[in-house]
Parts: structure tokens; C-alpha cells; sequence
């Protein structure tokens, strides 16, 4: 049955909409002082480069400029950039600014000046020599090539994640579970296919930005658009090799994330020039600089070996992932273990025997990073694809074969580190999801004439909720004059709505009105530790936290109130805006449990709760596409994508519900022209907006989403996590309905009308 | 960065064409393309004082002038019904409104940009452009001028005659720049083949063998098509290579003269 | 060089460099809402109406815009905030960084087409990027913006 909620699990009105709906000034570049100095990084030309000599006389010359840096000028300890929880799995590759250069586009000065101008003419002015080298720029070869891209000493890897820098490697690794050779061989399918997803860009629409200044107890006070305050902390106390108590790390409102934002990627070259100067700094990264030094996701390559009967059952899966990291490690040990640990689970019904090794390489290109998804979307184009090929083959509905194979509610996931699918309702997104979208009448190619055919195409998604027993969430909850709560917070709300989701939470838990909860958040000197908003995390693990410091903090307002009515904290109960004897006889306000607090009072209305999940229980997802394909010019148009999502417990349906159409259009763009290519010398071409082209309001059709909710008991009022799993359908659900148009699997993205027309390669 | 050392709000279009002389100076249309170099000018010469910015219309022709927008011309109810809708078929999928409410005519058609798709367009329209100083030129014949030439575009005649029009551009993305344009238009029997985004500027083709001197059927459409597609030179860039566009431009046509077949 | 312009119904003088570009002179002028996405016109967070018109200010000097007159969301927080409530009624603002932009823009259409169909919506708005909310819960919101109007233009 389900509960009777009053604020949880529905469509409230984000805190800040309306703020941010009317334009009020609330991002970075709105609230920095005006007289921040200008921060600017001169950019490596070459892939692969030692600087030689640097000639920064005229340069220095420019009128307003007040300093300029290069790698003699920085501390010589190695960091990542990487917002994980310490010790980061990313190896430790970094400096501030380095004599080599590893991509085009990699940090080669600083240059810090009055203004604008005056800093773009220094940056003309400088000269910098360089012996050019040659560079790594194919994944394929990146393994063992005689050239390295970090050769350095000081280079280190802090986790065992199979990395070796003089083998150009950032992780290593295999597991497996039965007998996969064995059970290969006695099935009578094997799908075995290679498939290959480009570095997206995540395409925030607030590019990257900090401001940073001295504050009055000599520390260095940072202001960034960031999803993780505590790890920038750290990982700046780390380039500038300075301890973490001089820092203090706060972010404004958000201008988009999507995972970009978890990593440190505009903040160090602000910091190094306040902290070197003294003086107020901002940087605000171009379109062009978050094209080719962002964090974008992994390029990866994922061969995939499925065995299978003829009657459809799954039995074996084997998935190597080949990711490319980039220049530098950041999430690059990390997200390609979800290239194969959120995509074989997926088939745990009938599966005997699974798989999964890697290699995440280092190359002369652009470092990867987090984006949504964060190798789930890469790993789920591969397997899905393949289990799409297995369905054509077996001239089986891939709906059908799904149901036959799709993991159940309480199965053991081997391939999910062993955790049960405690909340699974994928068989109710699937037959949802089929009914909504007509399946029976979309899935047939249906020539529409004029060399025109629609027919469609289905995928299966799921991703976690967290890192267990990694993501720490936290949440202070504190009761105020006339009975106003604080909320208190270290997760950063991006766009996402954590900040009213997590109020709900708080709402639901005291019983009292959305409207009588603030939400104060991040601030690493002033919010609980939360490892951050990534990881679709905060739902579920800091929803917990709060929903944990409530149930203490309503103990503590009883005993209050029990000292007030003077009788026994067992005989009140707390009941929203009151606390009441039981036997009726008396109650007292909230306000004026409040008043209380502050006179004489030894009992804390303020309580900090903690949480860590030991499991990271999947979201799971259904995606369906029609499309039109024009089999003349290779042009394919959207016409409907229906998905339905088990998330849980939706806290804010509306919130959810748009979370989940943001990612697919991410995915949408993903699957059709989203793309990085690289030039023979290693420059990126769709360094704008220009040429990265994203999904417009009239490329995207009809979206249609529901949700099919399971209840995970460990989650906040059952709720799992929605902001990633979202992306992952589109591409594998594209793919499949382009090959039933076309006849043609494309196992690249993205999939665009010349390789319809004219194959892969472009014969 | 654009650096731009003057502004100067041109009084008259010899002041204008004077100016221009200098090679440190930019007339400025929209600015859109403009703006996205990244160099020093010296000065740039607006014309938005010269009132430009109006389509007139006599009895034989509109006169559109040069400031005109590419939002001004897509909305026009007269220019929609000279080329049956084909104007705003042509300009709407540019970018966006705020795009095209700064986007000039003279602008686009100035660059010669091979991706324009409003030069593919005039172009077989067989409009003219008038110069300051060269006088009036078709498009056409403006579009083989040396990338150098430093006059002024005054204003753009597109004559009124009765004429079937087509527009079809390939696109990978709505709103993208196209991956390859087609203009048709039929004017008492004689057929004008514009193709562009080649992906070098658009050129124009006409039906010099008469495959549709008798009219268009399925047959002779195809025919026609194949022959433009073998005529054309094709290139690659970022939206297409050379033979995807080969494989695609009699696609086009042979589409947008059926269309005229059924409108008749 | 000198100018003068109206924004947001008064008047402002300022000197200007020959490539300020109206969004930096604008945010000088405290309109903090027109923000930058891109440097090639293509996203439209920077929409301001010149002389009524949406434009991108990125793309304009602030020397063309001698004379004439510009407005911005905030000279128009009346007109927005009645509809932008439909839009917070979706959770369609999400990260609220294109918002600005998604306003201008979507009061500029109704002033020129008070009833769009919703392919006239898209259509129009094709210049507005939004990353974050995948663009459905904006046309939602506007059509149950334009819904809540009908009653009261029935009465009329």
C-alpha cells in the first residue's frame, strides 16, 4: 500500500525557481567582486611538447598585467584533479602547470592581469618554445607505445587499480565469476561485437568559474561552481601544497553540472594566483576552453561476447572495456568498472557465467572525466546492442527477450558485487513502458513512402545510488525562532533540486510545511562533510542523513517538551507543529520549544546526522524510440521516446520527471551528433557550440516518461536515485531502431545521417 | 577576441565605400560571423544609419536592402508568396529568431559563405546585387568576384516573375549550419539548379541539355538530378564528406522537382 | 566613444569602447540576468529585446545600439513573473543558468503570436539551448501558461 505522504513524493515547486526563473544574480560571475584580477592559461598548441624556453619580457611589459607563471613557479607535488573520496582511485598525475604538455590545449602559463585586455594581449605577447614530441593519439596503441605519456618520477597511483605509468596505463583489471569458457561453450548463440562511444562533452551551460580571495583570517577563501566543496578543499590544498585548514571552499547557485563540475578543473590557476599574490582572482572558462580542456566522458571501446540458446536464455557474458583516460586519470580507474559492473548485471536471471577485464590508457589527448552515467552509458550501449543483435538473430521480440532474462526482485546481482536487487520493478518498466509506447504496433518497419520508414527500437538501463561504503552524506537540521527549521547541507544542488528534494525530506520527517525549511548549502567551513553531488548520491545517501537527524532531533524536542509539561519523555509525543502529553492533557508549540531552546537549555535542537550506504541500490530503466529514417539522404528523425523508471520513491515527481527528460536528451544527442574528432595533429575540431552541436527543442520528438516505482527500504521514505541511469537508454534504443530501418548495426557513435547512408566507415 | 579599435557609423555610402578602401576596415552586417574570429580591425563601418533595413517593392521586383534581416525576409507574406513559402523554409532553420533578427541580408551574402544557405537560395532566384561602385551584378556572378573585393553591398533586386520555387538542405542537427543545400526554381519552362555547402559556396546549374524542357516526370527528375550530382564538386568538412553530399544532392532534387511536378 | 541608450525605460550614458558588446555593457548596468553561454551565437542565453526584438547581446555592439532602445528580464519582472510560475510548476527551470535567456525569448513570441501551436513554440525557441531539462517541461509550462489565459481572453 502506499503511503499516505503530505510532502515527499510530490511535484513541489523548486526553493529557488523562482529566483532563478526572473534572472536574480545568484550565479558566480553575478556576485564576485569587481575587482578581481583577470586568470588566464595559455594553452599547449601541440599534443605532446616539452616547453623550452620561455620568454615572458614583453609579455610582463603589458600594461596591467601582474603576473605570469609557468612550471618553474608552481610546487612540485603531484594531485589529481579528481573530486573522489581520498585516497583517490585517479592517480596522482598532475601540477599546477607542467614543463610537459600532454594535449592540445594543456596548461602551459598563467597569466594574471587588471583586465581583460590587458591579459589577452600579454598571452599574445608571451613566447613560449617548445620541443614538440611526438604523441599517443590512438587508444588502441596506447598500451606499452615506447612513448609515454607520464614518464615523471614523482608520478603515483595511491589505490591498487592496476596502474603503471611506464606502460601508459591509469588501471588494469579482470574479474569473473563461473565458468565462462565452459558455458560458452555449450551455448548454442554467441553475439560477439566491438562497440565504440565518443568523449561527449557534458555542455553545462555555465562554463567553468571561480573566484578567489584572501579573507580576513588569512586564508584562502574559494568560490566555485562545483558539485564537491570538501574534495576542492583538499585537492587545492594539495596542488598549492599548502595544509587544508587555510582553505575555505563555497559554492554559489549552479549552472549546470552533469559531472563536469565533479573535478577541479577552472579552480587551481585563481587559487595559485591569490594565494601567490594576495590578491582577489576569478576565472571564467570560455565555451571554446570547456570544448578542449573540460572533463568529458571516457572515449571507450567495449567488446562484448554473449552466449546464449535458441529458445533466448542469457547464460554467459563477457565484456572487455578499452577506456580512454586522456592526458591526465581523473575517474579514469573508476568509470570504466561501470562499463561492465551496471551492464551485465542487467541479465542476472539466467546467467551462469560473466567476465570483465579492462585497460584504461593514457593518450595525448584531452583528459576524461565524470559525466552522467560515468561509464554505465558506455558499457549499456555495448551490452544492450548486443542483446538487440541476439533478438534479430533469434527473430525474438527484444521485449520478450528481455523478460526471459531480465534481473527480478531479490536476485543475487554476481556481477553487481554480490548486492541483491532488493528494489527491482524492471519487469513493471518493461510492460509499462511496451504499453505506452505501442510496442506491438511501433517495433514493425513500416514504409511510409517516399524512401521514409519508421520502426523503433528498446533498451534497458540501471546505475546506483551512490558508492557503498564510500559516499558519506550529512545533513544538520536545526530548529529555529516560532518554529522555522535550517537545513544544513554539503551536497550541492546543481540545477537538480537536491536543495528542495532534501527539504521535502525534512518537511515529511517533522511534519511541518515545505515553506518552513531553509536550505543552506555548500560551505566547507559551514555544512556537515558530504562527499558531494555525484554518483547519484544525494537523494539517497544525504536523504538519509536528514531523515536520520530528524528522528534525533524530534527525540530531543520531546525532551524539551517533557521538561516544559514536567513530565516523563515517554509521555509526549511529537506531532508536527506541537509536542503533546499523550494522556491530552497538555501541549507546547514548536515556537515555543524554540524559545525555550535558546534560555537555559542544555538539550542541542541542532543534531548532525551522518550516513553511508553499504549498497548502492539500482535505479533500473525501460527506453523506447520511433524514429523515422529517410533511407535516401540517411537522415533520422525522433518521433517518440517513452521511458519508465524505477527510481523508487520519486521525492519530487516533477523534479524526477524532468531529471529523466534532460538525460535523455543528453542521450539523444549522444546517440546522433554529439561527437569529438581529432585532427591528425590532435586538436579537437568541435572545439564550440558551432560544431559540438546539442539536441535543440526540435530535434528530440515526443518524450513521454513515467515511473514504475519499487520501494528500497534503505533509502529515504524508499527512494533510490535517478540523475544518471537516465542517459543510458538512448543510444543502444537508437541504434537498434536505425538497424531495423536499415538493416545496418552501427556499433559507433554517433550515428549520423552520412554513416546511415554510406556504412561506418563511409563506403 | 574580436578587438575592434573604431566604430564608425557610415553617413553616407560613399563615406562607407571610401572607408572600405582601407584594408584594416569591416562593413558590418549582422556580426555574426564577424564577431567569431578571433583578430584586430581597425575600424568597422556600420550602414545601420543608411536605412537599409527596408524591402520596397515595385512592379517588377523587391528591392531588399542590404541591413534587411533574415527574420524580416522569412516573415515577409510577399516574398513567401513570390517563392511559395520557400523563403521561410530557407531561413528558419538559421541558429534561431535572435540570430536572424541580427542576421543581414547583405552579410550573408557578402562572405559568399560556402555553408549560406540564403546565397544558394538568391542565387537561383537569379536576384542581383547592387554595388556601390561595381554596379548591379547577379548573384551568381557576385559570388565568382574575388574574395577581396571591397565595395559595398547597397541592396539585393529580386525580380517579381512567376516562378515555381523549391528549397531542401540537408541537415545533421536542426539548427545546424547544412551539410548540403538545394534551390530549384522553373521560370516559363526553364529550370535553375542552385547547390550549395558543397561544402564550398553554392553554384548554380541550369538545364542546359533540356533533360526537363518537356516537363518533369520521375524519369526525367532522376535524369536531371544524376547530372547536376556528376557536375558538382563536392568536398569534405566536419558536417559531411564529399561522397556523402554526392550521394545525397540528386536525392535532393530529384525531391524538390517532384514537388514542383504535383504543385504544377 | 559616448552613447546613449534606453534600457528597461531609463535612460543611460556610458562610454564605451568601439568592441564593447551590448551584454558586457548591460551587465555593467547591472542586469545581471543576461548571461553569456557562448562565444558563436548559438545558445541564446544573452536574449535581450532590441526595440521590442529579441537579439542576442553577445552579437551587438553596444555602439549599434546608440539610440535605441533594450530591455532585459529585469525591466520586464511583471510581464515574466506570471508566466515563470508555470515553468517553476514543471521543475523545468532546473539549473536556471538559460533561463533569462528561455524568458526573453518566450515573451517575444507571445507578443508577436499570443496563441501558438506548440510546433510555432519549439520552432521559435530553437535558439534557446537548454542542457538541463531536456525542453518538455518548458513547453508544458508555457502551454499551461497560455491554458490559464483562455478563460480570461473568453471573458474579455
Amino acid at each position: 500500500m502506499k503511503p499516505n505522504y503530505k510532502t515527499v513524493n510530490q511535484p513541489r515547486r523548486k526553493k529557488d525557481a523562482m529566483s532563478l526563473l526572473l534572472g536574480k544574480p545568484v550565479y558566480l560571475d553575478d556576485i564576485g567582486p569587481k575587482d578581481c584580477l583577470v586568470v588566464k592559461v595559455v594553452r599547449s598548441p601541440h599534443a605532446h611538447a616539452l616547453i623550452q624556453a620561455v620568454d615572458a619580457r614583453e609579455a610582463l611589459a603589458v600594461p596591467g598585467i601582474v603576473g605570469i607563471y609557468t612550471y618553474e613557479d608552481v610546487p612540485q607535488k603531484r594531485f589529481t584533479n579528481a573530486g573522489q573520496t581520498a585516497p583517490e582511485p585517479s592517480p596522482h598525475d598532475r601540477l599546477i602547470l607542467d614543463r610537459r604538455m600532454r594535449f592540445v590545449g594543456d596548461a602551459a602559463a598563467i597569466v594574471a592581469g587588471e583586465t581583460e585586455e590587458s591579459v589577452e594581449e600579454a598571452m599574445k605577447a608571451l613566447k613560449i618554445t617548445y620541443q614538440v614530441l611526438e604523441p599517443v593519439l590512438d587508444l588502441h596503441s596506447a598500451k606499452d607505445n615506447p612513448v609515454l605519456v607520464h614518464p615523471e618520477e614523482n608520478w603515483r597511483s595511491l589505490c591498487p587499480v592496476g596502474a603503471d605509468n611506464r606502460r601508459n596505463l591509469c588501471a588494469a583489471e579482470t574479474c569473473e565469476e563461473g565458468d565462462v569458457e565452459g558455458v560458452f561453450a555449450d551455448c548454442e548463440e554467441i553475439v560477439e561485437g566491438t562497440w565504440r562511444t565518443q568523449a561527449c562533452q557534458q555542455a553545462m551551460m555555465e562554463t567553468f568559474r571561480t573566484y578567489t580571495e584572501i579573507d580576513h583570517y588569512g586564508r584562502l577563501h574559494v568560490v566555485s561552481s562545483t558539485q564537491i566543496v570538501f574534495h576542492t578543499r583538499r585537492i587545492l590544498a594539495n596542488a598549492l601544497d599548502i595544509p587544508k585548514s587555510k582553505i575555505h571552499v563555497e559554492k554559489p547557485r549552479i549552472g549546470g553540472g552533469f559531472g563536469a563540475k565533479q573535478t577541479v578543473v577552472a579552480e587551481i590557476y585563481p587559487a595559485f594566483v591569490t594565494w601567490t599574490t594576495g590578491r582577489p582572482a576569478k576565472m571564467i572558462y570560455s565555451r571554446k576552453e570547456c570544448q578542449i580542456a573540460g572533463s568529458p566522458r571516457h572515449e571507450m571501446e567495449v567488446k562484448v561476447r554473449l552466449g546464449a540458446m535458441k529458445d533466448g536464455t542469457i547464460r554467459a557474458l563477457d565484456v572487455y572495456t578499452l577506456s580512454n583516460t586522456g592526458a591526465y586519470g581523473e575517474h579514469g580507474p573508476t568509470t570504466v568498472g561501470l562499463s561492465g559492473h551496471k551492464s551485465i548485471p542487467l541479465y542476472t536471471n539466467g546467467l551462469e557465467a560473466f567476465r570483465f577485464a579492462y585497460d584504461v590508457v593514457y593518450t595525448n589527448v584531452q583528459a576524461a572525466g565524470a559525466y552522467r552515467g560515468y561509464g554505465a552509458t558506455q558499457g549499456i550501449f555495448a551490452v544492450e546492442s548486443a542483446v538487440n543483435e541476439l533478438a534479430e538473430r533469434l527473430h525474438m521480440d527484444p521485449v520478450a527477450l528481455r523478460e526471459k532474462n531480465m534481473v527480478r526482485q531479490g536476485q543475487v546481482m554476481p556481477a553487481y558485487y554480490h548486492e541483491t536487487a532488493s528494489a527491482c520493478a524492471l519487469d513493471r518498466c518493461m510492460a509499462r513502458c511496451k504499453e505506452l509506447f505501442h510496442w506491438e504496433e511501433k517495433y514493425p518497419v513500416r514504409e511510409m513512402g517516399g524512401g521514409k520508414v519508421r520502426t523503433a527500437g528498446v533498451a534497458m538501463a540501471m546505475q546506483g545510488s551512490g558508492i557503498s561504503g564510500v559516499d558519506v552524506g550529512s545533513a544538520t537540521v536545526k530548529l529555529n525562532d516560532e518554529g522555522f527549521y535550517n537545513l544544513a547541507i554539503g551536497a550541492a544542488d546543481m540545477g537538480t533540486g537536491c536543495d528542495t528534494i532534501l527539504a521535502q525530506i525534512l518537511a515529511e520527517c517533522m511534519d511541518c510545511d515545505l515553506e518552513d525549511v531553509t536550505v543552506f548549502g555548500a560551505d566547507s567551513d559551514a555544512s556537515p562533510y558530504d562527499s558531494g553531488s555525484y554518483a547519484s548520491s544525494t537523494t539517497y545517501v544525504t536523504g538519509k542523513a536528514v531523515e536520520k537527524a530528524c528522528e534525533q532531533l524530534k527525540e530531543n524536542l520531546c525532551k524539551i517538551a517533557a521538561e516544559l509539561l514536567e513530565c516523563d519523555e515517554n509521555e509526549v509525543a511529537f506531532a508536527g507543529r506541537e509536542v503533546r502529553r499523550l494522556d491530552g492533557t497538555g501541549s507546547v508549540t514548536l515556537a515555543q520549544l524554540a524559545e525555550k531552546s535558546m534560555c537555559g537549555n542544555t538539550v542541542p535542537v541542532q543534531i548532525t546526522y551522518t550516513h553511508s550506504s553499504p549498497v548502492s541500490p539500482p535505479p533500473f530503466m525501460v527506453g523506447m524510440a520511433e524514429i523515422e529514417v529517410d533511407r535516401e539522404t540517411g537522415g533520422v528523425e525522433l518521433l517518440n521516446y517513452t521511458a519508465v523508471v524505477d527510481c523508487g520513491t520519486p521525492i519530487n515527481p516533477n523534479l524526477a520527471r524532468v531529471q529523466t527528460e534532460g538525460g535523455l536528451v543528453q542521450g539523444i544527442g549522444m546517440a546522433l551528433y554529439e561527437g569529438v574528432t581529432y585532427d591528425s595533429k590532435g586538436q579537437i575540431q568541435e572545439n564550440t557550440f558551432m560544431q559540438y552541436r546539442i539536441p535543440t527543442r526540435l530535434d528530440i520528438g515526443k518524450l513521454q516518461v513515467e515511473f514504475a516505482p519499487s520501494y528500497e527500504e534503505s533509502g529515504p521514505f524508499g527512494a533510490k536515485s535517478i540523475g544518471e541511469i537516465v542517459i543510458n537508454t538512448p543510444a543502444p534504443a537508437l541504434a537498434h531502431a536505425i538497424y531495423r530501418a536499415t538493416g545496418v548495426w552501427h556499433h559507433r557513435l554517433p550515428i549520423t545521417p552520412e554513416k546511415i547512408l554510406l556504412g561506418e566507415d563511409g563506403r | 577576441m574580436l578587438n575592434i579599435e573604431h566604430y564608425i557609423r557610415a553617413q553616407s555610402l560613399e563615406e562607407a565605400y571610401t572607408l572600405y578602401q582601407d584594408k584594416g576596415n569591416v562593413v558590418l552586417g549582422g556580426m555574426l560571423w564577424l564577431k567569431m574570429q578571433s583578430r584586430t580591425v581597425r575600424g568597422v563601418i556600420d550602414l545601420c544609419d543608411l536605412e537599409l533595413d527596408t524591402i520596397e517593392e515595385t512592379e517588377t521586383e523587391y528591392r531588399l536592402g542590404a541591413m534587411v534581416t533574415l527574420r524580416q525576409l522569412e516573415l515577409h507574406p510577399g516574398l513567401n508568396r513570390l517563392t511559395q513559402g520557400a523563403m521561410a523554409r530557407c531561413l528558419s532553420p538559421i541558429v534561431g529568431v535572435q540570430f536572424r533578427n541580427l542576421a543581414t541580408l547583405g552579410g550573408s551574402l557578402y562572405g559568399r559563405f560556402g555553408f549560406s544557405d540564403v546565397l544558394t537560395l538568391f542565387m537561383a532566384l537569379e536576384a542581383k546585387v547592387e554595388l556601390y561602385h561595381s554596379g548591379v551584378v547577379t548573384v551568381e556572378e557576385f559570388a565568382g568576384m574575388p574574395k577581396g573585393l571591397r565595395d559595398i553591398l547597397v541592396r539585393v533586386i529580386l525580380p517579381k516573375r512567376p516562378m515555381q520555387v523549391a528549397y531542401l538542405a540537408q541537415r545533421n542537427q536542426a539548427t545546424d549550419v547544412p551539410a548540403l543545400t538545394c534551390a530549384l526554381v522553373r521560370e516559363g519552362g526553364n529550370l535553375r539548379c542552385a547547390i550549395g555547402a558543397r561544402p564550398n559556396k553554392a553554384v548554380l546549374y541550369r538545364d542546359d541539355e533540356g533533360i526537363l524542357s518537356q516537363g518533369i516526370t520521375e524519369e526525367r527528375a532522376w535524369a536531371f538530378a544524376q547530372s547536376i550530382a556528376e557536375r558538382a564538386t563536392f568536398g569534405d568538412n566536419l558536417r559531411a564528406k564529399a561522397a556523402y553530399r554526392k550521394a545525397i544532392c540528386p536525392v535532393l532534387i530529384r525531391r524538390g522537382l517532384l514537388a514542383m511536378a504535383e504543385e504544377g | 566613444m559616448e552613447i546613449q541608450l534606453t534600457l528597461n525605460g531609463k535612460t543611460i550614458q556610458d562610454s564605451v569602447s568601439p568592441d564593447t558588446l551590448l551584454i558586457d555593457l548591460v551587465r555593467r548596468h547591472g542586469c545581471l540576468s543576461v548571461k553569456r553561454g557562448c562565444e558563436t551565437s548559438n545558445c541564446g542565453l544573452c536574449t535581450v529585446l532590441l526595440d521590442g526584438a529579441p537579439v542576442l547581446s553577445c552579437s551587438l555592439l553596444a555602439g549599434r545600439a546608440n539610440g535605441r532602445v533594450v530591455t532585459t528580464l529585469e525591466g520586464l519582472q511583471e510581464e515574466a513573473a506570471d508566466f515563470v510560475g508555470f515553468i517553476a510548476d514543471q521543475g523545468a527551470e532546473q539549473c536556471g543558468f538559460c533561463n533569462p535567456g528561455f524568458v526573453m525569448n518566450t515573451l517575444a513570441l507571445l507578443r508577436e503570436n499570443p496563441n501558438p501551436t506548440d510546433q510555432e513554440i519549439r520552432s521559435y525557441l530553437a535558439g534557446n539551448l537548454c542542457r538541463c531539462s531536456g525542453y518538455e517541461g518548458q513547453l508544458r509550462g508555457i502551454r499551461a501558461y497560455l491554458d490559464s489565459r483562455k478563460p480570461r481572453e473568453a471573458e474579455q
